[in-house]
């Protein structure tokens, strides 16, 4: 990390500290939005070239890009807004980055100290707001707190399990003069993220991946988030047990493995969840149990040993007892029980009839779909986009059917290339998250797979790309309908399809020309590839694919809610 | 089942409001809640008076280090523990009878304050189920209860 200490007792007001704060911590990228209790930190940006603002057209396009950043790379996103508005508007971006573990870090402006709790023109407290939906905030009222503040934002953003962290900063706090000074580390006495594994529980964990008979390795984000992508590849490798991801964890197994059963949950694979549910062995790496994975809870994998592996003690044991805990972080966890197993040449049981059940599983084929006619069928779009990408594209998404079509049908073989909203499920992420994604690799090809329904939440960011030149290509799976909140109401309210259908929809091509991009109707199965190879070889523009797609295409395999994992509705 | 949780913390603004705003974030019972500075200046002690099953409390205790104030967490109901617990009463003068006073005799650490009005103030500290007990005596004349919520120490 780049140090940077002025200690000849110069004084700098609390905006040149801020700035000086991110260079130090070798922060190169801001996405804000100024006003009033900011500007001037804005006044101080602009007097440098060492930290770049990129201008949103609404904060939470700037914190969902942050996050886009932060998950398409290894380094931290960054948000500056004002105080008030600009600090509620960032609100969504910031729950959604606490429920996926994102490591960002959101400063607001705040009203001068002596105006707070006095109603104060764009007041609002953002810290009591943002309380519930942070890992950490803090407001800064002594610009000598400024420098020790940001640091440990930062540290705390981005160790452990990562989550946004806010900073509040009263207007006066940026005008208020004192040294620089920033610090070289951090310790706090009440946050320790360096967790020693406890080396029984591994050694209980390598007993029972050794004896048993039906293994399933259950992988989600936290192994993204760990950089342990590598590690637990190899170590399922050598075990050749099935792996199943998480919908934040695809991309942590390489998706065309014989070994990957597919993403399991509410809409995951046939042959994952029947593993999931008859598995004699669980091993739960950087994933929680959420209610999309488990379903009913009492039915949940009924005859396993569950080993569980998290940086995040709170998530072990909440939803699904651990028979094995092992707490810590997972490439470190995955290490040990690698040196544990794989370093003594121990091999596990023979497990091919659990295989040969699991390949029969597979059989069903679920995530199949017809494309016939011209009728374009939503799932053709995604394998098309799979294919003339060769899997090696970003892909963000949106919320809804086109991200689960998205999850399923586009097989990611590389951890941090799938940027979606998975705990939250925001609506709107999909194009802000895009940038963030784009800004962090500036030469690879970054697609939003969205619906006319989520694409229009953040709309406005289509005049941010064309400011900054961002060449994404949208993806929009057009079937004028809210599709997953249709699909509930057609199988649980009896295809009442309350509010559901998207009237009056826009010219989407001619809005992203009005926006200077360019825009295409895609109405013809047979144009869905051709229309994806032109808007990719289109490498200096933003492309939107307007697809106009099948109206009653429904995602399956689904669980409904609260059955059992063998309950699958298959069509 | 009650539980006493003890949870030592970072003097800081806010950090009261993340213990409260966790309880009822995630539907923990709180049945009370003390917090007042400890031996530490910079740290206060907050004792939390709790119900649930054991992976109830397992969570509580788990969420409540997981939150970055928080230095150290403890069950001290698991353990040898002394519990303490203050309570005012307020009653007027003219209900009180010889039943009551022979009643109100037989607690330990019991005080009577006179007040400038024809009430007294009875101030009892004592187990909370003493303190339990001494209140169902004296409620139907109580003029007005004011408890302090349980207060606690483990004790090997």
């Amino acid at each position: 990390m780049k140090q940077n200490i002025d200690n000849n007792n110069e004084k700098f007001t609390g905006a040149e500290i801020f700035v000086k704060c991110l260079e130090a911590e070798g922060i190169e990228l801001v996405f804000g939005y100024p006003g009033g209790a900011v500007l001037h930190i804005y006044d101080e940006l602009h007097k440098q070239n060492e930290v770049s603002h990129i201008l949103v057209r609404h904060e939470q396009g700037a914190v969902h890009a942050a996050e886009g950043f932060a998950k398409s790379s290894n380094k931290p996103g960054v948000v500056l807004v004002t105080s008030g508005p600009g600090a509620t508007n960032s609100i969504t971006g910031i729950a959604d980055a606490y429920m996926d573990s994102v490591p960002i870090v959101v400063f607001t402006g705040q009203v001068r100290t002596a105006l707070i709790g006095n109603d104060a023109f764009q007041e609002v407290d953002t810290v009591g707001i943002t309380r519930p939906c942070v890992k950490h905030n803090f407001m800064i009222t002594n610009v000598k707190d400024m420098a020790s503040t940001i640091k440990k934002a930062f540290y705390v953003a981005t160790s452990g399990r990562p989550g946004p962290v806010v900073v509040d900063i009263p207007k006066d706090i940026t005008e208020d003069k004192c040294e620089f000074n920033y610090p070289k580390s951090v310790s706090m006495r009440s946050y320790n993220p360096h967790i020693e594994i406890n080396s029984d529980s591994i050694i209980e964990a390598a007993e029972k991946i050794l004896s048993c008979e039906k293994p399933v390795i259950y992988a989600g984000g936290g192994v993204i988030n760990s950089n342990a992508s590598e590690e637990l590849t190899n170590f399922a490798k050598y075990l050749n047990f099935p792996v199943t991801n998480t919908l934040m964890g695809l991309g942590c197994f390489p998706g065309d493995d014989p070994q990957f059963i597919q993403m399991l949950g509410m809409h995951g694979s046939y042959e994952a969840n029947m593993a999931m549910h008859d598995c004699d062995l669980l091993i739960a790496v950087g994933a929680r149990f959420d209610d999309r994975i488990t379903g009913r809870l009492d039915k949940f994998s009924p005859d396993a040993t569950v080993i569980h592996i998290d940086v995040d003690p709170s998530s072990i044991s909440k939803n699904i007892r651990a028979h094995i805990p092992i707490h810590g972080d997972v490439k470190d966890a995955i290490n040990k029980l690698s040196q544990e197993i794989i370093g003594k040449k121990l091999r596990p049981k023979n497990i091919d009839n659990w295989w040969n059940q699991i390949n029969e599983w597979r059989k069903k084929d679920s995530f199949k779909y017809n494309q016939e006619g011209d009728i374009i069928k939503p799932q053709f779009v995604v394998d098309s986009l799979y294919n003339v990408t060769n899997g090696d594209a970003f892909i963000t998404s949106d919320v809804g059917q086109h991200q689960m079509w998205a999850a399923q049908l586009y097989k990611f073989n590389k951890p941090k290339r799938w940027i979606n909203s998975g705990g939250l499920g925001t609506m709107g992420f999909g194009l802000p998250s895009a940038m963030g994604t784009q800004f962090a690799n500036p030469d690879s090809l970054v697609c939003c797979v969205t619906g006319e329904a989520s694409i229009q939440m953040c709309i406005q960011e289509l005049s941010t790309c064309l400011q900054y030149g961002l060449p994404i290509k949208i993806i929009n799976l057009n079937n004028r309908y809210m599709g997953m909140v249709r699909q509930w109401q057609e199988f649980f309210y009896e295809k009442r399809y309350a509010m559901s259908y998207m009237d009056a929809l826009p010219d989407f091509v001619k809005l992203a020309e009005s926006f200077g991009h360019v825009g295409y109707k895609v109405e013809k199965s047979s144009d869905v590839e051709p229309a994806l190879r032109e808007a990719i070889n289109q490498k200096n523009r933003l492309v939107f694919l307007d697809f106009i797609t099948d109206q009653n295409e429904n995602v399956f395999p689904m669980i409904a809610t609260g059955a059992a994992h063998n309950k699958m509705i298959l069509s | 089942m009650r539980h006493i949780i003890s949870v030592l913390l970072e003097n800081e603004s806010g950090a009261l409001s993340r213990v409260a705003g966790l309880f009822s974030a995630r539907s923990f019972n709180i049945e009370s809640l003390s917090v007042a500075t400890s031996e530490d200046l910079t740290a206060s002690r907050m004792t939390i008076v709790t119900s649930g099953d054991d992976a109830v409390i397992e969570q509580i205790v788990k969420q409540l280090d997981k939150l970055v104030d928080v230095i150290e967490v403890s069950e001290i109901t698991s353990n040898e523990h002394i519990e303490r617990e203050i309570v005012f009463v307020r009653i007027n003068n003219s209900e009180i009878d010889k039943k009551i006073m022979d009643k109100l005799e037989s607690y330990e650490f019991l005080k009577i304050h006179n007040s400038k009005s024809n009430d007294l103030i009875i101030e009892c500290v004592d187990s909370p189920e003493n303190i339990n007990q001494f209140v169902s005596t004296i409620k139907k004349i109580a003029v007005k209860i004011v408890r302090s919520g349980a207060v606690g120490i483990n004790s090997n």
